[in-house]
């Protein structure tokens, strides 16, 4: 299952003139708010009508303007998760969880639901309604909902920018879970670089209207060309997987073979774990420092510098760990004769790999 | 019950087989009235308060127009529209239907006086229903008819509860239209207003015209109370029985 998007359409501040894939998995589509993201997932539900479209799923045609032809939201079979959960008032949660399948000829079996309500850990609400539920308990019934509604693909609209970070940390493994067990693609939007580190496989950076850069999530994430979020949200992905857990309680992270120290982290050998490493927390070195209290330090060479921004560039450092991107003044690049090319070796206090970059 | 003794009980709670015709009349002509315009009223409701198109304020006005014109004007309309000798009259005499001088028609004449109250109420309620929860809805695979009755109808239920219960109350008090298109015919067409004048009209007729006074702000009142009644218990549904 693939979606392809050609969009157009102009607004009276800007105008939004793009295409993508979306491949399967969860693909994020990042970018500050007012770039347009949610009017492109609305545009793909059929809630909003562009000026042209050509929207695609595998081979089904959901809309082309050139032909005249446009499917209504509910022929669409796309599954919508709103950042208001929009859960009807009028019903009890189960009865929300059965509206798709109550309003629609698509089929699905009610064994899926008792596995669905498994999942979300909502078995205890079914009898319940809305009101009385918590932000993060509306959320789950939410992407319940959508997921049973029979839809081929599930859209989601910063469905966690309302919570709170406790409630984030509830309703993200549900994410998590949608990409690597039950395979439905997932276009997800967020602003988020945290969210984005930790569910995409696939990033598509979205800047007024137009698509600044898209692919793997360490591609886009890694390249300093690339800010959609701005200089500040600015970070690199890095997979690696746990090799263990240390006495003075460290985890070492095994990270293309490189060795990696974090706070302790609640995961077994061997389970593999994505982690952000924001540009700003980074420390260049041409020669190999000594005498530093930081733990993690990566060897390679410096692919990419990007253009000064005020005072700052980003540089990118090809390590055997992966890419890492770094935040640093154009004094010190002047200073230690940063160039592409040149070896480097990136600094990463274990302290600054925060909790909430971690899956 | 023989109709004796049904009259003996009758007058033993005070009331003439006349009376107790007004008020039985009376209320069969105010249910009918709004049961049979409540589709109307949902389905303008939703066209002036989702629907934009030509004509709109135009449509708008019509359904406002018996607030604002004599009653007397809406019954001689209505007459010189559905009167067995006018054009529309005649083919549904042909068809069987009768309003002119019949219950029916007193309960035409109530249905379209009490319409712009029941619209007016309806509408309110339609607007307030979240429309991203009906966006929500046809993501989910609801066409446009199963969102209005799986979500529309039942979060503007409240409203509609209230308009029917306005138009009910209206066409209990109907007079005007009513008495100029149907007339004042007793078990035909007196309802209680009319009989109340009726009453008024003749020497010593006054004790039986202030029996049905009473009766009629006790229907009044008695109508408001089951509204709120329902209007509560259907908002504590809406809301999950949080507020009260």
């Amino acid at each position: 299952m693939s979606l392809r998007v050609d969009l157009k359409h102009r607004f009276s501040k800007f105008s939004l003139d793009l295409g993508f894939d979306v491949p399967d998995g969860i693909t994020v589509l990042f970018g500050r708010s007012g770039s347009g993201k949610s009017t492109v997932l609305r545009a793909i539900a059929g809630i909003f009508k562009p000026d042209q479209a050509r929207i695609m799923l595998t081979d089904r045609v959901l809309c082309d303007s050139d032909a005249g032809l446009c499917l209504p939201p509910h022929k669409r079979r796309i599954g919508m998760i709103f950042q208001d959960a929009r859960l009807f008032p009028h019903l009890t949660v189960s009865q929300n969880l059965d509206f798709g399948r109550r309003f629609s000829e698509r089929n699905v079996p009610q064994r899926e639901v008792t596995q669905m309500v498994d999942m979300l850990g909502i078995g205890a609400l079914l009898d319940r309604r809305p009101d009385g539920l918590s932000g993060g308990e509306q959320q789950r019934v939410a992407i319940g909902r959508a997921l049973l509604s029979g839809a081929e693909m599930i859209l989601a609209d910063e469905p966690l920018a309302a919570l709170d970070e406790a409630r984030k940390a509830e309703i993200l493994p549900y994410f998590e879970r949608l990409r690597d067990e039950i395979g439905i693609p997932v276009l997800y939007v967020s602003h988020s670089p945290a969210e984005v580190a930790r569910l995409a496989t696939t990033v598509i950076a979205l800047e007024a209207g137009q698509v600044i850069g898209q692919g793997s999530a360490e591609a886009v994430l890694g390249d300093p060309a690339v800010l959609p979020v701005g200089a500040g949200g600015a970070g690199a992905l890095i997979r690696a997987t746990v090799r263990g857990h240390h006495e003075d309680g460290l985890t070492e992270l095994d990270a293309g073979g490189e060795a990696l120290f974090l706070p302790h982290l609640n995961a077994d050998a061997g389970h593999p774990v994505r982690l952000r490493i924001a540009a700003h927390e980074v420390i260049l070195s041409p020669e190999r420092p000594v005498g530093l209290s930081a733990l993690n330090i990566l060897s390679g060479t410096i692919a990419e510098i990007s253009e000064a921004q005020g005072s700052a560039v980003l540089v990118a450092v090809q390590t055997g760990a992966g890419r890492v991107l770094a935040r640093v003044t154009t004094r010190s690049v002047a200073a230690l004769g940063l160039r592409v090319g040149a070896p480097c070796h990136a600094v990463v206090k274990t302290a600054s790999i925060a909790q909430d970059n971690l899956a | 019950m023989h109709f004796r003794d049904r009259c003996s009980v009758l007058s033993s709670a005070g009331l003439g087989p006349e009376e107790w015709q007004a008020i039985l009349l009376s209320l069969k002509v105010a249910f009918w009235a709004s049961l049979a315009s409540l589709p109307f009223g949902i389905f303008i409701a939703y066209a002036l308060a989702r629907w934009q198109f030509p004509g709109r304020q135009w449509l708008n006005g019509l359904v406002h127009l018996p607030l604002v014109m004599p009653p007397v004007v809406t019954g001689y309309l209505l007459l010189m529209t559905f009167g067995t000798r006018a054009p529309i009259g005649a083919f549904l005499q042909d068809l069987g239907i009768v309003f002119s001088f019949r219950w029916t028609g007193a309960a035409l004449a109530a249905a379209i006086m009490g319409f712009p109250l029941m619209v007016r109420a309806i509408r309110l309620s339609i607007e307030a229903v979240d429309t991203r929860l009906e966006e929500a809805a046809s993501t989910l695979g609801a066409s446009p008819l199963r969102v209005f009755f799986g979500v529309t109808l039942p979060l503007s239920w409240p409203g509609i509860l209230a308009g029917a219960v306005l138009a009910y109350a209206k066409a209990l008090g109907e007079f005007g239209a009513t008495i100029t298109f149907v007339s004042n015919i007793p078990g035909q067409t007196r309802t209680l207003p009319s009989a109340i004048y009726a009453f008024l009209q003749v020497p010593g007729g006054e004790s039986a015209a202030l029996r049905l006074v009473v009766i009629s702000i006790v229907l009044a009142m008695g109508a408001l109370v089951l509204s709120e009644v329902l209007a509560r218990r259907v908002s504590k549904r809406l809301s999950g029985g949080e507020r009260t």
